[in-house]
């Protein structure tokens, strides 16, 4: 567990360094921010009800797009400078290693939520708002998140190629996205309930309507987790060549 | 602490990295491992540190299995790998301090070990500076200061003095043989000058195996075989002194050694010294020496000879 602490605050801390997280923080927050108050079509004055929905809806995409530019480079650099054999012949395992480029990245997601509190307070200043599917939305952020980190730390897991671990992510993350819900649509039957039970985006939008049910905690545990033992066995796999 | 390699096996698809390879490495022993590029020191190494786990065998660490108790094992070894990789975008002090915490320096101490490798690793000047900022020998002193920072029992090191300029040579090969007084060091290299510098033993391996294994001298004693001596004559005719030296009962060859110079190789016969019989000569003619020097091989030509063509 120390182990995990001190790699996460390195992780962390270079995020920070590299201007990485003040990128994100500013960019996530204007654009998310012109949706929200200044678009016209569908942000809040058009929708004319205190409804943080813009925000989610717009942060589902961003986030989306601005996960695989943070997990790219987490383990391919390390491969590619050779800094992997240096970490893993401390005593730490690929298991520590993994979990804390996961913490790190969902710590700088959650630093750049807790800083858009303030339209949440704005929002709910202006009319009556609903406080349990605002707290369910950010948590269906930070899963939705969670479950995109877990995927690009496996992507960058298996090159040594930063651009490739970034397209990986987008184009295994569209998938879950989008297209397994386009894939629901276009079959039926036993198929059919496959691909809409894949599809990422119906359970994060019942988690944003305010609807905490297990089966879509499970489905998010199941992603973070696969993703984050995929990124193990792949530093393992080293072994086997 | 004892590091005791057990019959270890590894390859890589239908290659043999490592072929049933088995040593002992004696605390407060400096272990030279030699071999051409392909041998399998750096794989050796790897199975050591942990990084890699071996098909067959094991490796034991003052008794702790590496396949058993890897982070046990990993605790007493402070290891600078080939290329020494390092976070280029952290400062100096910020990355001891990461490795120190790694390593499970405690707290209390740890400025003060991040301090004193950074004065016995001659960093005091760079300190402030990032890692990417240092030129190469800089870089290889921190590689070798995050090694030593939990000040382990055993320290691998995998080509430690490449890219150094002769002087930072000479300052770490001391540093080594300073820390090997207590430590137990197994370093590679393919300089074997440099093993002959700092090492007590020295470990020639070919294609996963052991092919030499023993000090400088005793690798140079065992390869000698004839004498061959490089001998100057001044005051005699160049052919004339050839043909003298050519019909000496204790020697077998003459050479020319040096186009112009009276200078001569006297390769003498099987167990026999040709030196004396060489000084009578010349006293007997009246030419004097200019040079009578043995020539010996070293380890230069026992490597080549060990490792050319099995």
């Amino acid at each position: 567990m120390k182990q995990i602490l001190i790699l996460t605050k390195k992780e962390l801390k270079g995020y920070f360094d590299s201007l990485m997280a003040y990128i994100l923080i500013v960019v996530f927050l204007g654009l998310s921010g012109f949706f929200t108050w200044l678009y016209g079509n569908g942000d809040v004055f058009f929708i004319n009800r205190a409804t943080m929905q813009p925000f989610f809806g717009i942060a589902y995409w961003t986030l989306f797009l601005f996960i695989p530019a943070l997990t790219m480079k987490q383990i391919a650099e390390e491969i590619k400078t050779g800094t992997i054999e240096l970490l893993l012949t401390k005593p730490v395992s690929d298991w520590q290693i993994v979990t804390a480029k996961f913490l790190a990245t969902l710590s700088l997601i959650a630093i750049t939520l807790a800083l858009t509190l303030p339209y949440y307070i704005t929002i709910s200043n202006i009319g009556e708002i609903d406080h349990g599917a605002v707290i369910t939305g950010y948590l269906g952020l930070l899963l939705m998140s969670a479950a995109y980190i877990s995927l690009g730390i496996f992507a960058s897991s298996l090159t040594s190629n930063q651009i490739v671990a970034f397209l990986l992510t987008l184009i295994i993350g569209i998938f879950f996205q989008i297209l397994f819900g386009m894939l629901s649509m276009a079959f039926s039957g036993f198929s059919s309930d496959v691909f809409a039970y894949l599809d990422l985006q119906s359970h994060y939008s019942a988690i944003t309507r305010g609807v905490i049910d297990s089966k879509d905690l499970i489905y998010f545990a199941s992603l973070i987790f696969a993703g984050l033992a995929a990124s193990e066995l792949s530093l393992i796999k080293r072994n086997l060549h | 602490m004892d590091i005791s390699i057990e019959n270890l096996t590894k390859t890589y698809g239908a290659q043999k990295a490592l072929d049933n390879l088995s040593f002992q490495v004696k605390t407060g022993e400096i272990l030279g491992f030699l071999g051409p590029n392909g041998a399998g020191k750096t794989t050796t190494m790897k199975a050591i540190t942990c990084y890699l786990s071996p098909n067959a065998g094991d490796v034991k660490v003052g008794g702790v299995s590496v396949l058993e108790n890897p982070n046990e094992v990993k605790k007493n070894i402070g290891y600078l790998p080939e290329h020494n990789p390092l976070y280029l975008e952290m400062g100096i002090v910020d990355y001891l301090k990461f490795i120190g915490e790694l390593q499970g320096v405690d707290k209390a101490h740890l400025m003060e070990r991040v301090n004193h490798m950074i004065q016995i690793c001659g960093l005091s000047l760079e300190k402030h500076k990032k890692i990417g900022e240092l030129s190469k020998g800089y870089r290889q002193r921190v590689g070798l200061a995050q090694a030593l920072i939990h000040d382990p029992e055993v320290l691998v090191l995998d080509e430690p003095t490449t890219g150094l300029d002769p002087n930072q040579i000479i300052e770490i090969r001391e540093l080594i043989k300073q820390i090997g007084k207590e430590k137990t060091v197994i370093l590679s290299s393919h300089i074997l000058a440099e093993v002959e510098a700092t090492c007590d033993r020295v470990l020639i391996i070919n294609r996963g195996k052991i092919v030499a294994d023993g000090t400088a001298e005793e690798l140079r004693s065992k390869a000698k075989g004839n004498e061959v001596l490089k001998v100057g004559i001044a005051g005699a005719e160049r052919n004339a002194a050839f043909e003298a030296l050519k019909a000496l009962p204790d020697v077998e060859l003459v050479d020319f050694a040096g186009e112009g110079k009276n200078l001569y190789e006297v390769h003498s016969a099987p167990e026999r010294s040709s030196c004396q019989s060489i000084f009578d000569l010349c006293a007997k003619n009246g030419w004097f020496l200019t040079q009578l020097t043995p020539i010996e091989k070293n380890l230069e030509d026992i490597f080549r000879e060990l490792t050319k063509d099995n």
